[in-house]
């Protein structure tokens, strides 16, 4: 009897034990581990792990949680934000995280020196920072300073409502200076790395799998459930679903688009709207594209709707606006399926019945995905208007050059994700001269309204930028929104709790746990 | 023989060298570049990133440092991964390919030359049959269809072997699957090769004689067909093996085995300089070698030939 109770017991511990193990397919191998030198969402995944920087994103709403620090304030024209740091944090080998330490990291991130990709972020908000980043100033330049050991201090170009909530992004990361300072570019490196997120890192098999353990020196490392991740490595679609179907893993967003029909199912699939939009580049320097008529036309004559519930069918949601509602912000009303309309307004524009129209084409990377959806629109605008576009596609590299360095593209297929929950992040791409103004788009209006905003707070500076984006779309038209993205994500909630879809598809590891 | 051999090696060094400055410049003549972001990266960051990795030199200056390193086996570090360096990444991928490839080659030669000598000895009937449609279909069914269809009938139906992953994860139970049907190709075409060479020298004059000397029916089989008819078999071995490790870019991603073949096509994509160099200049020292191995076995089972 007792070796059957002992042998139950064992069971018991063993199934336990897994459960707070926890296996995600987590896309490509990973370009770095050091935070500052992160940019995709894989390498973002395996940072919320491993680090934690002064606040984090809320797992529902992607608001700031308190973190690294336990609270912060701003200066009444929100120029000044002030974080309070939580006493007695430390890094995984002890070592006290101050406010000094923060300095420092930051520091290091925008050091123009280390060339870190993403430095530009925290160096378009915080004063004199952009200098330093330029090579044009020292660090001093940079308006961070510790007030005492725990009193963070950061000057900011203009009022930032969002600032707390932006410094969960990577590129606010707090690094282990003083384990940075002993080993040089190999701190990274398993037995010495040193973090201070949920878990700590315990074995990297590049191109096969990450493992990362919890870590007791976590300041609420109580709170945290899961003892094991193991991140695996994965650039092929379909072997990462297959993954999920057979139990090897627990999570995933890997969902190939052939099996949506199947996929869309499950009880498991969750799909949200994400913080993200997908469209298309027109270069308005071309003919007939410099027309805001003929932009308008090709918007009108495109079914959204069709698009999503026969194409993407993964639960998209057509766009007429470019930036997704988010709350307190409308995005431009835009210009909804209307053939006539647009058949008119190509009359207008002096090809009626799409008569002597060039044939323009479509340039997107790659991806049987963005094909059928070019091929879609294609169809719609031969229907609708009479004309006839072609479709290019180029591998990503080759893309991307054609798009933003040569601009060589008619019309260009794109999409964009939101880094943080603010309206701007889609705005400024289109400002004049800006870096990711591919269709070289250029109005005074437009750039005045925004520099507007940037000196203002609250509902005033969100209705300078719903103003704004009426001149983009609505005035004209310069670029063609088609859907707001969706998460979709495969975890089966009935055996884990503390995950929640939201849109920016930000998913702190501390609150995953099994379910009870 | 030796002579012939130290010859052969020291010609690997042209060979690689033209290899490489080829590849050196026709990389980078292709559109877009490592730095190339959908988010552009700021100028003061890109000009520090070229300044870092040497990129703000003329492209000739570039490629002169480029050979410099080569001499002594240094790739540089990786555009990509910031963390480790190309050689790392060949370090702890390469092995993986190899054993891959090798286990992958033994079972197409043994399982290929098995099979053809069966179909050859039981010529037109059934067994000869059965071994040339699965012959044909193992040549004409492409290994990214192989590959997902064995995952398919074995990891999510039988649910006997894992679909994906290396050794650390399933033990040596993840090596079946990939190395199956990464041999599979390779496999047939040996059993084809041998079944038709071992049909050719049946019918050769001298087996005629050892048959009329009385000599019994295996012994003829194994001494005196198979030492003939499996020559042209092993001519095949050395484009096989370079074959099978080329190949099996496609089978580590399918089944994530972590090898030098998934970091090649990542590095093509990010247009990682030094990782693609890196992999061609392997990719090229295996392939000539695989060729001279075959050389001198070639050598070693024809005493009509030799190498001078």
């Amino acid at each position: 009897m007792r070796k059957i109770l002992f042998a139950f017991f064992a069971l018991l511990a063993v199934v336990g034990l897994s459960a707070q193990e926890f296996t995600i397919v987590n896309g490509t191998e990973p370009a770095s581990l050091d935070p500052h030198a992160v940019e995709g969402v894989p390498e973002h995944r395996i940072y919320l792990a491993l680090f934690e920087g002064l606040t984090i994103n809320d797992p529902k709403t992607n608001r700031a949680l308190p973190a690294v620090a336990e609270g912060w304030s701003f200066s009444k024209d929100y120029k000044t934000c002030t974080f309070k740091l939580r006493k007695g944090t430390t890094w995984s080998d002890g070592v006290e995280i101050t406010a000094d330490t923060v300095v420092k990291s930051w520091l290091r991130k925008m050091d123009p020196k280390n060339a870190f990709q993403y430095a530009d972020l925290p160096a378009m908000y915080i004063a004199g920072a952009q200098e330093y980043l330029d090579g044009k100033a020292g660090p001093e330049n940079v308006k961070i300073r510790a007030v005492d050991k725990y009193t963070f201090e950061v000057q900011l170009v203009g009022p930032i409502p969002f600032f707390a909530d932006m410094v969960s992004h990577y590129a606010f990361a707090i690094v282990p200076i003083h384990a940075i300072e002993k080993y040089g570019a190999d701190w990274v490196k398993p037995g010495k790395i040193v973090s201070n997120g949920p878990f700590v890192l315990s074995e990297w098999k590049p191109q096969e799998k990450i493992v990362v353990v919890k870590n007791n020196k976590y300041w609420d490392a109580k709170n945290v459930a899961l003892k094991k991740i193991i991140f695996i490595a994965n650039d092929d679609i379909n072997v990462g679903y297959n993954l999920y179907k057979t139990g090897a893993s627990d999570w995933t967003n890997t969902v190939p688009s052939e099996l949506m029909d199947e996929v869309k199912l499950r009880k498991d699939f969750h799909v949200a709207p994400q913080y993200g939009t997908y469209y298309y580049i027109f270069n308005v320097t071309r003919k007939p594209l410099d027309d805001a008529r003929v932009r308008k036309a090709l918007a009108m004559s495109i079914n959204k709707n069709d698009l999503v519930n026969k194409v993407t069918r993964g639960g998209q949601i057509p766009a007429d606006g470019f930036v997704p509602p988010s709350s307190g912000y409308t995005p431009a009303k835009g210009y909804g399926f209307d053939p006539t309309a647009a058949r008119k307004l190509l009359a207008e524009a002096g090809y009626p019945d799409g008569k002597g129209f060039p044939t323009l084409t479509i340039l997107y990377n790659t991806n049987t995905n963005h094909k059928r959806i070019a091929e879609f629109i294609q169809a719609q605008w031969k229907e609708n208007l009479g004309i006839t576009v072609n479709l290019l596609n180029q591998e990503w590299g080759t893309y991307l050059d054609t798009r933003s360095q040569s601009h060589n593209f008619d019309i260009a297929r794109a999409g964009w994700i939101g880094d943080y929950l603010d309206p701007s992040t889609f705005l400024d791409m289109w400002v004049t001269g800006g870096t990711q103004n591919d269709g070289l788009y250029s109005n005074k209006t437009y750039d005045e309204l925004l520099a507007k905003s940037r000196l203002t707070s609250g509902a005033e500076r969100y209705q300078l930028m719903m103003d704004a984006e009426k001149v983009l779309i609505d005035q004209d038209m310069a670029i063609l929104p088609i859907y707001y993205y969706v998460t979709q994500n495969l975890i089966d909630m009935n055996k884990w709790d503390g995950w929640y879809p939201n849109p920016l598809d930000i998913h702190p590891w501390k609150f995953i746990r099994p379910k009870k | 023989m030796a002579r012939y051999f130290i010859r052969r090696v020291l010609s690997l060094i042209p060979t690689l060298f033209i290899v490489i400055t080829l590849s050196f410049f026709l990389i980078r003549i292709a559109p877009g570049g490592p730095f190339a972001r959908e988010r552009d990266v700021p100028e003061a960051i890109l000009q520090n990133l070229m300044k870092r990795y040497h990129m703000d030199e003329p492209l000739f200056k570039q490629y002169l440092r480029y050979m410099k390193d080569i001499i002594r086996w240094d790739f540089g570090p990786s555009y990509r991964y910031r963390d480790l360096t190309v050689n790392e990444i060949i370090d702890r991928g390469l092995p993986v390919s190899m054993s891959l490839g090798v286990i992958s080659l033994t079972l197409a030669a043994v399982g290929g030359i098995a099979v053809g000598i069966i179909s050859a000895l039981k010529q037109n009937r059934w067994q000869d049959y059965v071994a040339v449609s699965v012959a044909v279909i193992g040549i004409s069914v492409p290994l990214f269809v192989m590959g997902p269809v064995l995952q398919l009938v074995f990891g999510m139906k039988l649910k006997i072997l894992p679909i994906g992953q290396w050794i650390s994860t399933n033990g040596i139970k993840a090596v079946i699957l990939p190395a199956v049907t990464l041999s599979f190709p390779y496999f047939a075409y040996i059993a084809r090769l041998s079944r038709a060479s071992i049909l050719e020298v049946l019918r050769s004059d001298y087996i005629r004689t050892a048959r009329a000397k009385g000599l019994k029916e295996s012994v003829v089989v194994w001494k005196h067909v198979l030492k003939g008819a499996l020559l042209p078999v092993v001519t095949y071995l050395g484009p096989a093996f370079s074959g099978i490790v080329v190949g099996s870019i496609v089978i580590e991603s399918v089944f994530l085995v972590p090898g030098i073949g998934r970091p090649f096509v990542q590095s093509a994509l990010n247009r990682d300089y030094t990782l693609i160099m890196a992999e061609v200049v392997v990719y090229s020292v295996i392939l000539i070698i695989a060729n001279l191995v075959v050389d001198v076995i070639y050598g070693l089972l024809d005493p009509r030939i030799s190498y001078k």
